[in-house]
């Protein structure tokens, strides 16, 4: 068990080391300096004063040493949790603007991954035992998981805010509040998050219920069922036992999908202009700010990997006959 | 059913949230809540959250910082094009290099402290400091005097009151008690989040997503001027993309919006609250003028007579209908703006001036020894070396990404060989800056209180390893740069003498076509009527002011506009 989990952990942890280096070499092999851009906002008319101007801050953001300092600069600074200065908004560090977008960002992800996740499944299943249900669940099922992210987000805004006005389709709250703890404030919180998390759920959603079904159909034809139904026993007990069973793929299903489902968040939330680290990205990409959108990938490599290493000792958890391979393998 | 429960709690969930959202929408002066009817929305202007409030950070501080919150000297109308004494009351030119301002009485710093002559003496002074970009200033002021403590007197070492005269309605006036003591440093990376300012409004609060201006109640311009700030607080809202910012103009969740929004014309034209300046084409009023940048170090580009061919190869036309819908009208061969119609020598543009004609382009070609030798359908240089250039537009500009498309095909069409290209926009500032370009489109000069603006613009010497901000064509010109130099000492109200100086430019400029004037950008501004109106219009009797928060238009009598509109529905 301790063998499998500290063998995970090495995978995980060479993964990240690429992925820091990965991003750390992005910004800086990229064309632009982006100091220079900064000032170019400025329009200064004097070449010195620009000059200076470039030195100073270049010094600022650190990029004035050699690149091998810079790397080992960077990892010192990540491990203090210091991610540098943000270019767009000088001198704020980066990490404070990204701890301010990632309780957006969960917020979103967090209840749009477990609710489609097992109300897919539980729908998927129900689909399974119905034809009538299956006949019309199916082909929706398809249709939904067959649509980007984007599109139905649109969609939605379109449909639902824009021509029935009932439900606002931008940003994180009302423009015309204050934020503070009130039930007028808190209302327009769920409101705005509403719409993003329909969308990201809807579409996660067609995905886990075809996969369920699919699964249960099997399972229900495996040996296993067939030779308890001669045994018996009641259709209850063998439907529990197939459901099960069928949960396992679906749980690898979940490790597999993050990544995919994190990429449609932050592209949910630029649609809806929602405050998290989808439009963060978006910002910083305008605004040239390498540092923050090294800070903000960095944060959502780091959070993949962890949620898949959680799905890995779940899986664990869950499924006897690889707690019972592994015990084994280690006596 | 056990598994039907949880659809059916998020169904509940649902009509619990449409509810709530229905009900959130009230419009009582909650503690939370800014009073819909005394608050305006506005967006357009800020690309990201507001980050400072630095008023000699230029480029960088937050929407408002200089306008709303700190004050120039003068405003300049561009309608009138006269001054308009603001923090001053009124000027004078004892001698030719020696202006003396009086300031108003009675104006005060938000923080209660007295506003005089020592404020301005000292921001002019921290303009000394190399990292302030107003530095070159100090290239021809001697020095800068209180006479006492409502006069300024500057004496100049050397006369140019036009460039003067723009740092003056500009620049703000930052107060010596606060700024006076920092040392470069911290005046060039100070956050300032609190600006103490003598404007109608002060800082509220902000977020990543939007920043508040609240009426400052005290301000001396309700008394002087008799100007009421209308709106009591002010909420501007970051860009979002196009569709969202569209979504919130018609739903009336944005009053003022100053972003290009491809398509504006058909809602200006379908929905009575949508209003723009003008009712039908172009629907707004023009900004700056988009040049095509031709980079005049390089062959063929260095050359007049293929210049000259490839602005007559430009359908304007097709550009104006196609990408931009007729929401821009094509520029004065020229490049000066409609406000600056004095100084534009009519007779000589009717006579010299380029327009779209194929078959001309084709024979200024031909004339010039520029040929199709080898049969590609393009044409080589009079040496027969072959001919391929590149136009780039930043990535994601799309409306200049169809024009450069179109401008490519049509000089293709006479048998220049161009192709458009879009690199990402930092990469294309640092090719402009360096010089490593064919050709460009650029709009980088705004509207002014005087055509010295755009003439520095193009033809600025001496050219320098790195161009950032004028001259990107290094086009270089003695003769036509002495002009301009003297254009800058013509007195400021002496527009006569000016037009003299400029007519003589423009004879050279349309010769020699250092850059091509493509459009006039305009200065988006759409507004719903929902909760504000009267909008700045054309209709008789509609304020003229500009109805932008765009940085630098608020002095150009953008300020104004806040003033005139009016609460809907009293």
């Amino acid at each position: 068990m301790w063998r499998y989990i500290g063998r995970k952990l090495f995978v995980y942890l060479l993964t990240f080391v690429i992925a820091v280096t990965i991003n750390w070499m992005i910004p800086r092999f990229m064309p632009g300096d982006p100091v220079r851009s900064m000032l170019s906002r400025a329009s200064v008319g004097n070449p010195e004063a620009l000059q200076r101007m470039n030195d100073y801050y270049t010094g600022v953001f650190g990029l004035d040493t050699p690149l091998h300092e810079q790397y080992l600069a960077f990892w010192a600074g990540l491990l203090r949790g210091d991610l540098g200065v943000s270019v767009m908004l000088f001198p704020q560090p980066v990490l404070d603007i990204i701890m301010r977008s990632v309780p957006y960002t969960l917020g979103l992800l967090l209840p749009a991954i477990l609710l489609s996740w097992i109300v897919g499944n539980r729908i998927g299943a129900f689909a399974a035992r119905k034809k009538l249900l299956d006949n019309t669940i199916l082909p929706v099922g398809y249709i939904l998981t067959a649509m980007p992210y984007m599109w139905l987000a649109l969609l939605l805004a379109w449909s639902l805010g824009i021509v029935a006005g009932v439900l606002p389709t931008a940003g994180g709250y009302a423009p015309s509040l204050r934020p503070e703890f009130s039930w007028l404030f808190i209302s327009s919180l769920i409101s705005h998050w509403f719409l993003p998390f329909l969308s990201m759920f809807i579409v996660a959603l067609g995905g886990w219920a075809i996969g369920m079904r699919n699964m249960i159909i099997y399972e229900l034809e495996a040996d296993y069922s067939n030779y308890l139904q001669a045994l018996g026993a009641p259709t209850r007990l063998i439907r529990r036992y197939a459901f099960r069973n069928a949960m396992l793929p679906q749980i690898t299903g979940l490790a597999v999908q993050l990544g995919t489902v994190l990429s449609g968040a932050l592209l949910t939330e630029i649609v809806f202009n929602y405050p998290g680290l989808g439009t963060l990205i978006l910002q910083a990409l305008n605004n040239r700010d390498f540092f923050v959108l090294q800070g903000t990938f960095l944060f959502v490599v780091v959070g993949v990997l962890i949620a898949n290493f959680i799905i890995d000792i779940v899986y664990v958890l869950v499924d006897p006959r690889t707690r019972v391979q592994m015990t084994g393998g280690a006596a | 059913m056990r598994s039907l429960r949880l659809p059916a709690a998020l169904a509940a969930l649902t009509l619990a949230v449409t509810a709530c959202a229905g009900g959130g929408g009230g419009n009582g002066e909650g503690s939370g809540e800014y009073p819909r009817n005394e608050t305006l929305y506005t967006t357009g202007t800020a690309w990201g959250p507001p980050a400072n409030w630095n008023p000699f950070m230029q480029g960088q501080y937050a929407v408002g910082t200089v306008g709303l919150a700190y004050e120039p000297l003068f405003l300049f109308d561009p309608n009138t094009s006269e001054y308009v004494p603001w923090l001053a009351e009124s000027d004078s030119w004892p001698e030719e290099n020696v202006h003396e301002i009086v300031l108003r009485e009675g104006i005060t710093w938000t923080d209660g402290e007295a506003f005089d002559s020592a404020d301005v003496v000292s921001t002019l002074e921290i303009g000394q400091f190399g990292s302030v970009p107003f530095s070159n200033l100090w290239n021809f002021i001697e020095s800068v005097e209180a006479v006492d403590a409502q006069t300024v007197r500057v004496t100049f070492s050397e006369s140019r009151p036009q460039e003067w005269m723009n740092w003056v309605y500009s620049h703000p006036i930052a107060p010596e008690h606060i700024w006076g003591e920092k040392t470069e440093e911290q005046i060039m990376s100070d956050v300032n989040e609190d600006p103490v300012g003598t404007g109608p409004y002060v800082y509220e609060s902000h977020t990543d997503e939007r920043l508040v201006w609240e009426r400052n109640d005290d301000w001396w311009g309700t008394a002087a001027l008799d100007y009421e700030m209308k709106p009591r607080y002010i909420v501007d809202l970051v860009n979002a993309s196009n569709d969202v910012t569209l979504g919130m103009l018609q739903q009336g969740q944005v009053d003022l919006s100053n972003n290009f929004l491809p398509g504006i014309d058909q809602i200006i034209n379908g929905n009575e609250t949508i209003t723009s300046f003008y009712d039908g084409p172009p629907y707004m009023q023009p900004a700056n003028t988009a040049w095509l940048v031709p980079n005049t170090t390089k062959e063929p580009l260095n050359d007049p007579a293929f210049r000259q061919a490839l602005a007559h190869s430009i359908d304007m036309q097709q550009i104006i209908e196609g990408p931009y819908s007729n929401l821009v009208e094509a520029a004065n061969p020229t490049g000066l703006l409609p406000l600056w119609d004095d100084y534009i020598d009519h007779e000589l543009v009717e006579e010299e001036g380029f327009s779209y004609d194929a078959d001309e382009a084709v024979a200024i070609l031909e004339d010039a020894g520029y040929q199709d030798q080898d049969g590609d359908g393009f044409v080589e240089t009079p040496d027969g070396d072959p001919i391929a250039l590149t136009l780039e537009v930043p990535a994601g500009w799309t409306d200049w990404m169809e024009a450069s498309n179109v401008i490519a095909a049509n000089a293709q069409a006479v048998g220049i060989n161009i192709e458009a290209q879009t690199p990402e926009f930092d990469l294309l500032v640092d090719n402009r800056n360096s010089g490593e370009f064919d050709l460009i489109i650029n709009n980088e000069r705004q509207a002014s209180n005087t055509p010295w603006t755009y003439y520095d613009y193009l033809f600025q010497l001496p050219i320098n390893e790195q161009q950032t901000t004028v001259n990107f064509g290094r086009y270089e010109n003695e003769e036509v740069w002495s002009l301009v130099e003297q254009l800058a000492a013509v007195p400021a109200d002496d527009v006569e003498a000016a037009a003299e100086i400029t007519s003589q430019i423009q004879e050279i400029q349309l010769a020699e076509l250092p850059a091509i004037p493509l459009w006039y950008n305009g200065m988006w501004s759409q507004a719903n009527n929902t909760y504000w109106t009267n909008w700045p219009s054309e209709a008789e009797g509609a304020p003229k002011s500009a109805a932008t928060l765009w940085n630098g238009w608020w002095q150009l009598g953008a300020i104004t506009t806040l003033a005139t509109i009016e609460p809907a529905g009293e």
